[in-house]
């Protein structure tokens, strides 16, 4: 479960002060599907970033199961990466030089997982999002729908509580995106999963519970 | 993981990996050749100086001359106005003798040796007087029969004195010059003589020859009149077994050649070698010795017992190893400083720039890889794993480097093996001095000063060369064998793996200022 309160986060952009969240507050349950919107600077990425432990807030805190991420340290922070949150990006951020089971199996190393258990654990998470075939495929080997489903099997791998999605279908056709959708929303109803989305597609955001709206710095809850 | 991650990042930037790899490879090839060749040419100069000083010489304790001494003095041959034998001709024949303290030293007293045999650490010592052996014999003006109270011109030309005596193939002494003015002819020879102890074998100047005929000394030949000599010396002299010498007057019997065993055709240490009681009765040096050559127990004692030596005998010039070796001239020292200021520079510079090549290329890698990195860390890598992903990357870079550069270099050495340069290296101290004089009867001297180890004095004029040049000197000609030690390929791999961990490093660096957000930084 997340608790954040008073969110606020500024930066300087050469002699300006960028405002990217104004006390955001927000409380998001264990297994909900939540999908965030807004325009483009609104603070969509630097909110999902902040639920991620990625980026340290100027000030409030972000609870994730009773711990507090703004005060961990960066051990703490990287440990919470490791283990309960998953992440999906717009881009997908595969290691080009490593094949779609070696790029999984990225996900697995910071655990310490021996080589056979995440090779056995990569080839599964392959097949849950339907590219047991291409295991041993590079990544520009692999359509981009291909591409982004394992990035999904990468992120969920390590079998995290949080999946937070960066405009997962940002950058696929319609087709795929809809595939991708179905695959998401069938993984969180199986598995259970917080899954926190940022999407700038109506369409994708209409499909889920409860949709949260960003502009400016300023959280809006239209669900 | 780690090294398959590796593997493929090194593979899919190949042009990259090759750069780096070649850079390295060069400059490590380079270092290797330079210290290859340096070590041969101190191999080089260690045979040179065995070649005079014998195996084993740690340190060397001699005297330099003091201005008026004996082996410092002008070295005139004076005559009487009615010594010698008068011709018809008006000339008169005149001959002289001399043995004495090689130029530029003097003797000192023997009891040397045993100071410093008693000292710690010392394991051998050897005395040895080393002399030269001048004699003029020939035919000069007659003075009472030219005008009186003068020296009637005659300046010899050429100026100063150069080294006399030496043959720039055998080595040592030995030179014979003709010189005529005028009415004047006459001959000056000069040979380098070194007594020797027989019964001390273990060290000096005789453990780097060998025997080509008869024998060796023996014990018997304490205060014999025998002599052994130098094969080259001996071949120019046309000299044997059996034959007699005449040194300083007194006939000796040839009992003895020896060669060098440095190489082929090299001159040994001295032109004539006499039992040092014999030579020291001729040379009228009794008890006297003018070299100790001093075996140390290990190389890590050589500065403590030099120390000691100086010391117990402080009016002496010791000398280690190290200090004779900048005594070595010709190409070999040509090569010694090329190799040691140029190679070493040269070395630095481009190691410095392939070091510099390497963090560049890491650091621009890192630059380009910030997604990448930032998508590790965003996945739960420590900041640790991923530096060391950097750095092992660049580590291999580096390694490839040193196995390519180690192979170049082994390349390159055997070139220069194949090559078979040969190197010239002389010892030994030269003096010049004014040379040039005045010969009565107006006579020039063509390439006066040459070989002028003295002039004449007839009567109460002077004339002949001045103190002219001095010179004991060895020239040894060595071909170049640079040695390719397991330390030498060591420090090379080394060098090239501290390359590559160093722009590890840098690039590790730079990529721990990571901070995971950079998964993010393609989007708006």
């Amino acid at each position: 479960m997340y608790q954040i309160e008073k969110l606020t986060k500024t930066y300087t952009q050469g002699k300006r002060t960028v405002h990217a969240l104004r006390d955001v507050s927000l409380r998001i349950e264990d297994g909900e599907l939540v999908s965030i919107q807004g325009p483009t600077g609104g603070g969509k990425s630097t909110l999902l970033q902040a639920l991620g432990g990625l980026d340290r807030p100027t000030s409030g805190s972000v609870v994730l199961d009773g711990k507090d991420l703004t005060t961990m340290n960066d051990a703490g922070l990287t440990r919470v990466r490791a283990e309960t949150v998953g992440f999906v990006f717009q881009n997908f951020n595969l290691i080009p030089t490593l094949t779609a089971q070696e790029n999984v199996e990225t996900a697995l190393v910071p655990a310490g997982v021996a080589q056979a258990d995440r090779a056995r654990r990569a080839v599964a998470a392959l097949q849950s999002v339907g590219l047991g075939e291409r295991a041993d495929h590079l990544p520009d080997e692999l359509s981009g729908g291909q591409q982004q489903r394992v990035a999904i099997a990468r992120a969920l791998v390590k079998n995290p509580t949080v999946l937070l999605a960066d405009e997962p279908t940002g950058n696929l056709d319609e087709e795929t995106r809809d595939e991708l959708i179905d695959l998401l929303e069938s993984l969180w109803k199986e598995q259970g999963l917080t899954l926190i989305m940022v999407t700038h597609d109506s369409a994708v955001a209409s499909r889920t519970p409860r949709r949260l709206h960003i502009a400016k710095g300023t959280l809006k809850d239209r669900s | 993981m780690f090294f398959t991650y590796l593997r493929r990042e090194l593979r899919n930037r190949r042009k990259q990996t090759a750069v780096v790899a070649i850079g390295l490879a060069v400059a490590i090839a380079l270092v290797m050749v330079v210290s290859s060749v340096s070590a041969g040419v101190r191999d080089a100069q260690a045979s040179v100086l065995e070649s005079v000083y014998g195996v084993g010489t740690d340190i060397t304790v001699t005297q330099t001359a003091e201005p008026g001494e004996g082996g410092f003095g002008p070295g005139r041959f004076t005559f009487q106005k009615d010594e010698g034998k008068a011709n018809d001709d008006g000339t008169r024949e005149l001959s002289e003798d001399r043995l004495t303290t090689t130029r530029g030293t003097t003797s000192f007293d023997a009891a040397a040796l045993d100071t410093v045999a008693g000292l710690e650490h010392v394991t051998g010592v050897a005395a040895t007087l080393e002399l030269t052996s001048l004699s003029f014999s020939g035919e000069m003006p007659d003075l009472r029969t030219t005008t009186e109270g003068g020296a009637a011109g005659g300046v010899v030309p050429g100026g100063e004195g150069a080294a006399g005596g030496t043959d720039g193939e055998t080595g040592s002494g030995g030179s014979d010059e003709t010189v005529q003015g005028g009415p004047s002819s006459f001959e000056i020879d000069e040979r380098s003589v070194t007594g020797i102890d027989p019964t001390a074998t273990a060290v000096g100047p005789l453990t780097t020859t060998e025997v080509a005929d008869g024998r060796a000394f023996e014990a018997s030949d304490a205060d014999a009149k025998v002599a052994v000599l130098d094969a080259v010396h001996a071949e120019q002299q046309e000299l044997a077994v059996g034959d007699t010498i005449k040194v300083s007057g007194t006939k000796l019997e040839v009992v003895g050649i020896v060669t060098s065993t440095t190489g082929e055709g090299v001159a040994t240490a001295s032109d004539i070698y006499l039992p040092i009681t014999t030579a020291a009765t001729l040379a009228d040096l009794a008890d006297q010795v003018t070299t100790l050559y001093v075996q140390v127990d290990s190389s890590e004692n050589v500065e403590a017992v030099s120390a000691a030596i100086a010391a117990e005998l402080p009016d002496t010039t010791v000398s280690t190893q190290a200090d004779l070796a900048e005594g070595v001239s010709g190409s070999l020292s040509t090569a010694s400083s090329l190799v040691s200021t140029l190679g070493t520079w040269l070395s630095a510079i481009v190691l410095l720039a392939a070091f510099g090549l390497a963090i560049l290329f890491t650091v621009s890698g890192v630059n380009r890889r910030t997604r990448e990195l930032g998508t590790l860390k965003a996945l739960g890598w420590t900041q640790r794993r991923v530096v060391g992903q950097i750095a092992g990357e660049s580590v291999a870079q580096g390694l490839l480097g040193g196995v390519a550069g180690v192979l170049l270099g082994g390349l390159a050495v055997l070139c220069v093996n194949l090559a078979g340069i040969t190197l010239s290296g002389s010892t030994g101290t030269s003096f010049a001095g004014p040379a040039g004089g005045a010969l009565p009867g107006g006579g020039a001297m063509p390439g006066g000063g040459q070989a002028a180890e003295g002039g004449a004095v007839v009567g109460p004029r002077q004339f002949g060369g001045g103190t002219g040049g001095g010179l004991t000197e060895t020239v040894s000609d060595v071909v170049l064998s640079a040695p390719v030690s397991v330390w030498i390929v060591l420090a090379a791999v080394g060098l090239a793996v501290l390359g590559g961990l160093v722009a590890g490093v840098v690039g590790g660096q730079r990529a721990a200022r990571l901070r995971p957000a950079e998964a993010f930084r393609s989007l708006a």
